[in-house]
């Protein structure tokens, strides 16, 4: 306190006045935020106490941040079923091939329309833009994708989503700001400008490139409603959302005894409605959960681009 | 000409537009890189996103499925006098209207309300490991699905959930007495809310933490030489200095007044709750792919899209006014 003095008096005066407030203050942020994280964090680890529950313990409730009955039964159920394994390598599928293409083609169409001289510059990206106003919505696409014979294919998943107007986007905006020089040295040693793009441009655009392979990614694990639209008859093309969502459907209208998993095996007396649907729960968002994190840089980097910016 | 040629390395360059068509097709010749690149990705843009529009045309037919385009039978503006003015379905069809406007109108107030106070409140976070731990906590629920969120929200809103619980602790309710939160029609826009700020609370602050940032921190300077305390700080300069963010954000989002998600309502729904969940993408779906009225539900649909379309339209216009074009 005392070298304070030496300080420019409406500093000390400031400082001065503020100390008790500012702790004040201090403390209730980080009592806010910490409430906000508690919020956010305790279903998950609620489920996940759950899940690594036995299922008869669970049924007496009473279970918060810890398994009371530490178990792997549920998850040895849940992986002994062959739907679930089967929808397990479904969503891995889709996730994985649906990415490489949005990523790929959204960065080639990317490119094309960040080319000045690109005489169909203006026409491309127009035709892009429009359908972010306006779409068909539910049943004309549903007779679209009938009439292509899409129907009962795992090419649903893939193909409507190729490319994302908004990917399309942030990713134009950052080769257009990368510098011409880079570009213009390519064309003086005679690259073409598919070579360009693949040999200069891809790399470059790296971090871009991450973002969007994120937001596909978890958007394709993440989507439930093209399998319930299109393929709830081939139970070989169900993915582990859409295996939940029939779970969780079980469980709001029939009573739980009845709930499509617990009666399938005679191992139901070891598990329950409830610890099964903690189990896929857990199983179903964990994959997200881990791979986020990492890319968070990146993601809060395109967000700000495609958001401030457009 | 002969400047213009010099100047420019790419023979390409909009002066040269007098020689006309021609000169279009020689350079589309020349780039027909480009072309190969790109045309292929706008015929797909055709076949999936706009054949689907020209499916609207449903709408104004007594579509029959088995029956060829030509052989249908034209009605005009039928089914959306049907959803308007008929008995049956109006009713159902203007509350599944008021529900999708009530909750994209929650959904907006409350996501920009507790987005931009999360924004402010970390900025005054000093310790970064504590910032970046909270701000990556607050990412999680965005990353999972709605499919996994209703159930947890299920699971927490339950008779037996820790919200029940925690009512009974503090002491409103006694055992017994506890809340079906999903059973009572009346309280879901206000869970329909709640579930959204859980989910996006964190990801929607993204943008207004990025704006926070980029203000002169000169400004803070002054205003602590003027003596204002930390909270004057944030109300005088932090929130003025992301303003114009968020003017943008709201206009457009303005534009989004019709689409109030279809994810949520579906998932945490049910018989109970319908009068307040049912909104027009889930009308869309009951009539026409459970009751197989496929011009009625591509009526809705069409209903719903041509009035975003003007909202959108508007406020991106409103918006470039403003001298913040974002979309384009």
């Amino acid at each position: 306190m005392a070298n304070l003095a030496s300080v420019s008096k409406p500093r000390k005066f400031s400082s001065r006045n503020s100390s008790l407030g500012d702790k004040i203050f201090d403390i209730s942020i980080y009592a806010i935020l910490t409430i906000l994280m508690i919020v956010t964090l305790y279903p998950f680890i609620n489920t996940l106490a759950v899940s690594f529950n036995t299922a008869t313990d669970s049924m007496k409730g009473g279970i918060h941040l810890l398994p009371r009955q530490f178990s792997l039964e549920n998850y040895k159920f849940v992986f002994a079923d062959n739907s679930v394994y089967n929808a397990t390598m479904i969503s891995v599928l889709r996730s994985v091939i649906g990415t490489i293409v949005t990523v790929f083609a959204s960065a080639m169409v990317a490119y094309t329309i960040s080319r000045p001289e690109y005489v169909l510059r203006k026409f491309v990206t127009i035709a892009f833009i429009i359908t972010m106003y306006i779409n068909g919505g539910l049943i004309p696409n549903f007779l679209l994708i009938r009439d292509l014979g899409l129907l009962d294919s795992f090419w649903v998943y893939i193909l409507p989503g190729v490319i994302g107007v908004f990917n399309l986007i942030i990713i134009r905006s950052f080769i257009e700001q990368l510098p011409d020089s880079i570009l213009e040295s390519a064309r003086i040693d005679g690259a073409g400008d598919f070579r360009t793009f693949i040999n200069i441009v891809l790399p470059l655009c790296l971090p871009v490139l991450a973002t969007v392979a994120l937001f596909s990614t978890v958007s394709q694990w993440n989507s439930w409603f093209d399998v319930f639209l299109y393929n709830s008859s081939n139970e070989h093309l169900s993915t582990l959302q859409y295996e939940l969502q029939k779970i969780l459907q079980n469980s709001n209208t029939t009573s739980s005894a009845e709930s499509g998993f617990a009666n399938s095996s005679a191992d139901s007396n070891k598990v329950s409605p409830l610890s099964i649907r903690a189990t896929m729960t857990i199983v179903a968002s964990v994959p997200m959960i881990i791979i986020y994190p990492f890319l968070q840089k990146y993601f809060v980097k395109g967000m700000t681009v495609g958001g401030v910016k457009g | 000409m002969e400047n213009d040629a010099m100047l420019t390395t790419s023979p390409s360059t909009l002066e040269n537009k007098p020689t006309g068509l021609k000169l279009f097709f020689t350079r589309l010749v020349q780039q027909r890189m480009l072309v190969l690149m790109s045309i292929p990705f706008v015929i797909w843009l055709i076949i999936f996103k706009y054949v689907p529009i020209w499916g609207w045309t449903i709408a104004f037919q007594d579509y029959q499925p088995g029956l060829k385009f030509s052989e249908q039978k034209w009605v005009g503006f039928k089914h959306f006098k049907i959803l308007f003015t008929d008995e049956t379905f109006s009713e159902q069809f203007l509350r599944a209207v008021r529900n999708t406007l009530a909750m994209s109108g929650i959904n907006l107030i409350l996501g920009f309300v507790t987005a931009i106070t999360l924004a402010l409140l970390l900025n005054e976070v000093k310790k970064m490991a504590f910032k970046r731990v909270v701000q990556t906590v607050s990412y999680l629920p965005h990353f999972i699905s709605w499919v996994v969120a209703a159930g947890i929200i299920q699971t927490t809103l339950a008779p037996d959930g820790i919200i029940n619980e925690l009512l009974k602790w503090i002491g409103v309710i006694d055992k017994g007495q506890e809340y079906l939160f999903l059973g009572k029609a009346e309280w879901f826009w206000g869970i329909f809310g709640a579930s959204s700020v859980w989910k996006d609370i964190g990801w929607n602050a993204i943008v207004y933490l990025a704006a926070i940032s980029s203000i002169d921190p000169a400004q803070y300077e002054a205003a602590e030489m003027d003596g204002a305390g930390r909270l004057r700080r944030m109300w005088s300069i932090t929130l003025p200095g992301i303003k114009p963010v968020i003017i943008v954000l709201l206009i457009m989002n303005i534009g989004y007044l019709m689409e109030s998600g279809f994810e949520p309502q579906y998932l945490l729904g049910n018989g109970m709750n319908v009068d307040y969940s049912e909104n027009i993408d889930i009308f869309v779906l009951k009539y026409g792919l459970q009751q197989f009225n496929f011009p009625l539900a591509t009526a809705a649909g069409m209903f719903k899209t041509v009035v975003s379309f003007i909202l959108l339209f508007a406020a991106n216009n409103v918006a470039k006014r403003m001298g913040q074009d974002r979309l384009f």
